[in-house]
């Protein structure tokens, strides 16, 4: 015989509108077991709470039942009002009445009924609940940061700082990302390299971060405060640690591949640094234009090489590398723009996406920073049609957020380093962030031509051989434009990277619609993701600029170091255990559960759960055919009680 | 006098509930505009048509006719917006109270009073075969459904003919529709008469159930389209061109003829390619007809151009100047082609008349894929013929 509490939340409106909330108290009261049932309008509150306490006090309550929002919301909250009450937290049940049941619909009978029945059930098994202990566990105190992008960068700093130790993992043969490859930044126009380099010498120098350049994660196992990770080094065939970055070796290096660095505006070496202000400042072959890796002669760079650091049989080995927390921060691709074929992108030269021209005006880049077509000559007149692929429900339906600020700094950057006349071909110009309405009046002043309409068809000009003409309506004044041009720009889609959704499967993250990393709710845990311990920033999340992306790096540090600065943590008490003497050994337990935590003991013929790796979530128990299995917290009693009361409805 | 204007939400609420529902979303970037065929040559402005739909202005019925359909915008919209389906919906709520143009007056008329645009008398519909060719029963496999434009046409008489006779050639059970039928309505549908187009659409479905139709061949795209999409029954249908290189593939169906190196091109109608997804079936069985050296225009497949004939365009009146057939003839002259060949009755009249009145009739013939096939198995329908039907 067990002594209830129900305690029924309004949320305001948020659950009065659709749910009679006082019905649902005196519904409460005709309950088996049910001592005591109130409403009130925010449970939450400190009045609310207090009120609870004090009736677990006057009516000797050994059971709660809070019928309000999600248990992701609040239920920390209200364990902590039974803990303080001097009752284990684990005899607290929440009912969610809001997001499943009044934000769900618009009819109030039908909102109270549901209530009701959920209330029904919550009771039949709360009266079956059991005091459970939490698990304590020791916490490894390192962090892994995987991407080695201005947002990995900062916040692999960062951490290292507070004395952490920090695994960077990189799977370019160098750090930077896509912000090495700019040469200037919005609005401010400060040099991409001189703010960025410096960040990227401090990581070479810290004595915290362990940079592992041309590294990928091949296998994560473990959890929260304990994760195991596998990573592979990937064969540079140069001996980092003999190799003194004289880079004799790329002189003398026939090879020739396409620069990835530059967009593949370019050749490179076969052995190479990407670009010179790379770290580590360090060559690595690409085996693809390798002669010798080709043809079976050359060797030409280990003749170069006083260090003997050319190793052509190299292979890639394998890393385990032990830490507390992950930081993902994995970045983003470009949208590859060929198949919208109506703007001649990969057919006509004078056409480039948003990254080519980045490199065209960087001093390190394949023109030396001038603005040149690829026969040489300055472009006259320049296009830059904004939202290629982006907001665009045929290929991606969201905003990719720096096209508008960038293409204006494009704008600024053409007039700058040529004389041509630029124009703009846009929806809606979106310039909302410090100092970016008035970068784009200070581009409008640089009497930049902006035209409000989408670019609809880039095609050959009749009359001009060579030139392009865009074509687009002007819809302000409703007229067709036909507008020639020697340069086109799109600005493309920004999107997850090609290997986003793997790297999603080895972390046990979601992807939302568009393929970015999700997080664990929109406004208040951007950065955490539904698998603890493991935290995301920048454009791995969704498309933002650097500022943003530079925040939230500091942001996801911050919540690496909430998990690595404690010594042990307390885990769920909710997890799977095996009855020995019921187990048939069918191992069903073991091909279901995703995390690993049961494996098969031959000697005793039974299955064993490792409760550090089970994150209850009752797979096993629910495929066990001799009900071997306990799910703590999810009993098949508590289950089936539950069942019952909801199907009396 | 005041230029002000003031939103009229009543009539845009009319639109969305005749099916223009799609208006709402979109934002007014002007990708359509800048892809409709009629932007360079005309004031039609598409993107104006949907805002003054969106805030229920006047003066919406003056430019609503500029359409014809070819599904360009369509396809390119960011916003998945169904700019037809508006179109449509405007036309219908505004085509009331006399606001059909002259030219469609009769279209409509005849529509009501006979069941086809042409005017036709409805029991003279299959005169064109001379009863050499057997009617459907439901012992056969294939309906062949004329078009109206096929039965009553001169020009495009032709392509029923060629249609019969490579039928017949392949060896399939196959059959006409009786004199019972009427249009399949595509064109007015999309003229906005949604009242009339139902009962017509009822008509031919009543007669396909007695008859137990299954597979029906099309040799208009337009019916093809209005059959799919608009019908909701499930019958296979195919367009003529698809069966035609289906039976080359299977050896059903061997051209002859060699044309000696003619060169032609091929234009896409609008409703077999962007609106059926057809592009290959016609390519392939002219490179199959030896001889004939194949050249694709500028503008081809799912970035083809209009011929203007869609959307009630045939039966209204161009400017020169403003007539797309026109412009494809320039491009397909431009290629060198000396056949144009297509697979639609719309596009071979609106073309017939271009070539015409651009002078270019000893330069380069129309021809429907069905016609050069015809040719290459060596059957002259021009003559009478042995009747080879296996009646």
């Amino acid at each position: 015989m067990s002594r209830i509490g129900v305690f029924v939340c309004h949320c305001g409106l948020n659950i009065a509108k659709t749910v009679r909330v006082s019905e649902l108290a005196e519904f409460a009261a005709t309950l088996p077991d049910v001592v005591v049932a109130k409403d009130y309008k925010f449970m939450c509150s400190t009045p609310g709470q207090e009120m609870i306490v004090n009736d677990i006090k006057q009516h000797k309550l050994d059971r709660i039942i809070v019928t309000a929002c999600s248990p992701l919301m609040h239920e920390q909250t209200f364990r902590k009002v039974l803990t303080a009450s001097g009752l284990n937290q684990y005899l607290l049940t929440i009912v969610n009445i809001r997001e499943q049941v009044s934000w769900v619909t618009h009819d109030i009978e039908e909102g109270t009924a549901k209530a009701k029945a959920l209330l029904n059930g919550a009771v039949y098994r709360s009266r079956l609940l059991v005091p459970l202990t939490s698990r304590v566990i020791d916490v490894n105190p390192n962090v892994m940061v995987v991407g080695g992008g201005i947002a990995g960068i900062q916040a692999a700093l960062e951490l290292a700082n507070t004395g952490k130790k920090v695994y960077l993992v990189e799977k370019n043969s160098t750090i930077g990302g896509h912000m090495a490859q700019f040469d200037k930044t919005f609005p401010t126009l400060d040099c991409s390299a001189c703010i960025l380099t410096p960040k990227m010498d401090a990581v070479l120098q810290h004595k915290n971060i362990t940079m592992m350049t041309s590294c990928e994660v091949s296998e994560v196992k473990g959890f929260v405060g304990n994760f195991d990770i596998t990573v592979r080094q990937k064969a540079r065939y140069v001996d980092h640690s003999k190799c003194n970055a004289c880079l004799a070796c790329t002189e003398k290096c026939p090879g020739k591949g396409i620069s990835e660095w530059d967009e593949s505006l370019v050749k490179r070496k076969a052995i190479y640094i990407p670009f010179p202000q790379a770290v580590p400042q360090k060559p690595i072959i690409d085996k693809e234009s390798c002669t010798f890796f080709k043809k079976g002669k050359c060797r030409l760079c280990e003749k170069a090489c006083e260090q003997k650091a050319i190793d052509f049989e190299q292979q890639d080995t394998f890393v385990q590398v032990k830490v507390g927390a992950v930081i993902l921060a994995t970045g983003f691709d470009l949208m590859d723009t060929k198949p919208l074929v109506q703007y001649g992108y990969g057919k006509y030269p004078g056409v480039y996406n948003a990254l080519e021209v980045e490199r065209l005006f960087n001093s390190a880049g394949p023109t030396g920073g001038k603005v040149t077509l690829r026969d040489g000559s300055e472009p006259k007149s320049i296009a830059i049609l904004h939202c290629i692929g982006s907001r665009d429900k045929n290929n991606h339906e969201h905003c990719s957020r720096v096209c508008c600020m960038y293409s204006l700094k494009f704008a600024h950057l053409f007039k700058e380093k040529t004389s041509a006349d630029v124009y703009h071909f846009y929806i809606d110009m979106r310039a909302a962030g410090k100092g970016y309405e008035e970068f784009y009046n200070r581009i409008i002043e640089e009497d930049v031509k902006f035209i409000r309409g989408k670019g609809a068809r880039v095609a050959q000009s009749a009359d001009e051989p060579g030139r392009l003409v865009v074509e687009a309506e002007d819809t302000i004044t409703g007229k067709f434009i036909k507008l020639p041009v020697d340069m086109v720009v799109l600005s493309p889609a920004i999107v997850p990277r090609a290997d986003a959704r793997d790297i999603a499967r080895l972390f046990n993250l979601s992807t939302d619609k568009q393929g970015f990393f999700m997080e664990r709710h929109p406004k208040l845990a951007p950065l955490s993701t539904m698998s603890e311990g493991i935290f995301i920033a920048g454009v791995c999340q969704s498309p933002k600029d650097i500022p943003d992306t530079v925040a939230q790096a500091y942001g996801a540090a911050a919540e690496a170091l909430t998990i690595v600065v404690r010594d042990k943590m307390e885990l769920e008490a909710t997890t799977a255990m095996v009855n020995p003497a019921s187990c048939c050994g069918c191992q069903n337990c073991v091909r279901v559960c995703p995390y690993g935590a049961p494996s098969y003991n031959a000697e005793k013929k039974v299955s064993e759960i490792n409760e550090a790796l089970c994150k209850g979530c009752g797979l096993c128990a629910s495929v066990c055919p001799s009900s071997a299995i306990i799910a703590r917290h999810f009993t098949n009693d508590q289950v089936l009680a539950e069942m019952e009361g909801l199907m009396e409805f | 006098m005041s230029q002000a204007v003031t939103p009229y939400l009543e009539m845009s609420q009319a639109i969305m509930e005749a099916g223009g529902e799609a208006l709402k979303k979109c934002y007014q970037c002007g990708t359509c505009t800048g892809t409709c065929p009629w932007t360079p040559i005309t004031h039609f402005n598409i993107r104006k048509l949907v805002r003054y739909g969106q805030l229920g202005l006047d003066g919406i019925e003056e430019f609503m006719w500029g359409c014809s359909t070819c599904k360009f915008c369509v396809d390119r919209c960011p916003r998945g917006v169904e700019i037809i389906d508006v179109v449509t919906a405007i036309r219908n709520v505004y085509s009331g109270g006399g606001m059909l143009p002259q030219s469609l007056r009769s279209f409509v008329g005849s529509m009501s009073a006979r069941g086809n645009p042409w005017s036709g008398d409805q029991a003279k519909r299959n005169d064109w075969a001379k009863e050499k060719y057997p009617l459907y029963s439901a012992d056969k496999e294939y309906l062949f459904w004329t078009c109206c434009t096929v039965c009553y046409d001169p020009r495009n008489v032709r392509l029923a003919k060629a249609t019969a006779e490579i039928l017949n050639q392949s060896g399939l059970s196959w059959g006409l529709p009786s004199v019972d039928v009427n249009c399949c309505g595509e064109s007015l549908k999309k003229v906005g008469d949604l009242e009339l187009f139902e009962r017509l659409k009822s008509n031919n479905l009543d007669c396909f159930k007695s008859q137990g139709v299954a597979k029906i061949i099309t040799v208009s795209p337009h019916c093809l389209s209005s059959f799919k999409k608009d019908y909701g029954e499930d019958y296979e249908i195919l367009h003529f061109a698809e069966l035609i290189a289906k039976l080359m593939k299977e050896g059903k169906l061997t051209p002859k003829k060699d044309f000696g190196g003619v060169k032609v091109t091929y234009h896409d109608p609008c409703y077999l390619g962007r609106h059926s997804g057809v592009y290959d079936a016609p390519r392939d069985v002219l490179k199959a007809i030896p001889g004939l050296d194949f050249v694709e225009m500028e503008r081809s497949r799912e970035q083809s151009m209009c011929c203007g004939g869609g959307g009630g365009g045939l039966w209204m009146e161009k400017m020169k100047g403003e007539r797309l057939s026109d412009l494809r003839i320039e491009e397909a002259l431009a290629t060198g082609a000396k056949i144009l060949a297509t697979s639609c009755p719309y596009c071979i009249t609106m073309f017939e008349d271009s070539v015409r009145t651009l002078n270019a009739d000893d330069q380069i013939q129309i021809k429907d894929v069905t016609e050069l096939v015809l040719e290459s198995l060596e059957i002259n329908i021009d003559e009478p013929v042995a009747d080879t039907c296996a009646l």
